[in-house]
């Protein structure tokens, strides 16, 4: 008899569980909500919602364990194409115009338009550019702050391998980076990268003037 | 001596000048957002979204549609024609079409109610046709709520899922860009150029984020329902596109107006 309110409040606890949704339960609605929920429009097609694994990784308030991170960076890096004639650095000029310019690959971007680097949307860069975004750190003075006087010397080199490898595919050295894979992605052309190197780490760039 | 003075007084000169650079640079940037702020609170005495809102006041009384029906039996959760106090409980389940909807979505099968056809309405671009109406349905509704707070109910299970599946969609990173909404709304204090983000992961405060739309938008001259904003955020994220009224879109705004929960609604806001 006095076992009897325990058994009705275990027996309502476990309603409770049943009336709160699971994980398993949200995962297949919110895939279902994708599944019935976009269409395509232009050059938006719906492949664009299939996740690769560092995608899915970095889905979650939390960010995935650290030796998830790690093993993603390291087939993130994999994926890095160096240029072939090992020449990285291009015109700042036209790295500055690709800084400024934030579309591309849109659903109303037309087909076969290049894209910009969308790089003021969330870096500070050239001091007379005040309109800035703030979502990644300040790249004002990048090369000068890191010590590159000449890109194309040996001392530089690391330097300048390791920004290559950064705007190619960001997630090489953080798997979670809210900065797109501009080179792995095919967003920017390697000629693009170039310029934006240029930008980044020519002593002549705005960016390293003073 | 004197050398020594010339120099102090050199270095001090560029030291002053330097500094008053910097200062230079941050007045362009804060009386760039002042500018912005002044601008919002001289429109703000007259923000023309009180034009769309007088308009959905006349459409709410008026019998229209195949039926002729005006949409004075229309329950956007507080009960038939009830407005005041609909739009800070939304998105919210409703026992008849067994959904959990959003104002867009609700007001959609009002519209069907009337005789309208509800596919052909969401497939309407923004800006056309029978979308011109829900603009001014979803300013005059909102705006019956303004000062209120977010109070979503979450009761029922579907309710408290669908704003589960919306926290997922909101980290959900996909696309050619790996963007997802928290990409630019998951942490407080960021911009995109000069534009402040609201931090949606988190409850952005009142008037700020899921509180302050629908939004009358000065740089495109147009009232823009929450239906709007997401589909251009998904644009922007380099996503397929999301149908209008689409359980994505409700799920998402669960979520969102979960977190506001206690935020209090200025909506229809004014924004750049």
């Amino acid at each position: 008899m006095r076992a009897f309110p325990k058994l009705i409040a275990l027996a309502a606890a476990l309603a409770g569980c049943a009336t709160a949704p699971g994980p398993q339960e949200t995962d297949r609605l919110t895939q279902a909500i994708l599944a019935s929920s976009f269409r395509e429009q232009g050059i938006a097609k719906l492949d664009r919602l299939t996740q690769d694994e560092a995608q899915q990784a970095c889905s979650a308030e939390a960010p995935p364990a650290e030796a998830v991170a790690k093993r993603i960076e390291a087939a993130q890096f994999a994926t890095i194409q160096w240029p072939a004639d090992g020449v990285y650095l291009g015109d700042w000029r036209e790295g500055e115009k690709l800084a400024q310019n934030g579309r591309g690959m849109t659903w109303s971007d037309p087909e076969g338009v290049p894209s910009g680097g969308n790089c003021y949307n969330c870096h500070q860069l050239a001091k007379a550019e005040i309109s800035y975004g703030t979502i990644g750190p300040s790249l004002y003075q990048y090369g000068k702050l890191r010590g590159v006087a000449d890109p194309a010397a040996p001392a530089a080199r690391e330097m300048v391998r390791y920004t290559w490898g950064k705007l190619w595919n960001a997630k090489a050295t953080n798997a979670c980076s809210n900065m797109p894979r501009f080179g792995h992605a095919g967003v920017l052309t390697p000629a693009q990268l170039r310029d934006l190197m240029a930008l980044l780490l020519d002593p002549a760039s705005p960016v390293n003037a003073r | 001596m004197k050398q020594r003075h010339a120099a102090a007084a050199w270095a001090a000169g560029v030291l002053a000048v330097s500094g008053l650079c910097m200062q230079a640079q941050a007045q362009a940037q804060t009386s760039t957002a002042d500018g912005i702020a002044q601008y919002r609170a001289l429109l703000a005495d007259g923000n023309p979204a009180e034009l769309w809102e007088a308009k959905g006041e006349l459409l709410w009384t008026q019998k229209r549609g195949p039926k002729k029906l005006s949409f004075e039996t229309c329950d956007l959760g507080q009960g038939p024609g009830i407005v005041k106090g609909a739009f800070v409980e939304l998105p919210r389940w409703f026992a008849d079409t067994r959904r959990v909807q959003d104002l867009e979505s609700r007001l959609l099968t009002c519209l069907e109610a009337q005789g309208f056809n509800a596919a052909e309405i969401a497939a309407t671009p923004f800006g056309r046709g029978e979308q011109v109406n829900l603009e001014a349905l979803v300013a005059y509704v909102s705006a019956a709520s303004r000062g209120l707070k977010f109070n979503l109910p979450q009761g029922r299970i579907e309710e408290r899922q669908m704003a589960e599946a919306g926290k997922r969609l909101f980290y959900f990173r996909a696309g050619p860009y790996d963007f997802s909404c928290a990409s630019c709304h998951g942490e407080p204090g960021k911009r995109i150029r000069l534009q402040d983000l609201p931090d949606l992961a988190r409850s952005p405060g009142d008037g700020v984020g899921f509180a302050a739309w629908p939004a009358y938008r000065v740089s495109s001259g147009e009232l823009w329902s929450m239906q709007r904003r997401l589909n251009d955020c998904y644009r922007q994220q380099r996503f397929p596109f999301p149908g209008y009224a689409s359980d994505a879109t409700i799920a998402l705004a669960s979520f969102m107006g979960v977190q506001a929960r206690g935020a209090v609604s200025i909506a229809p806001a004014l924004k750049r």
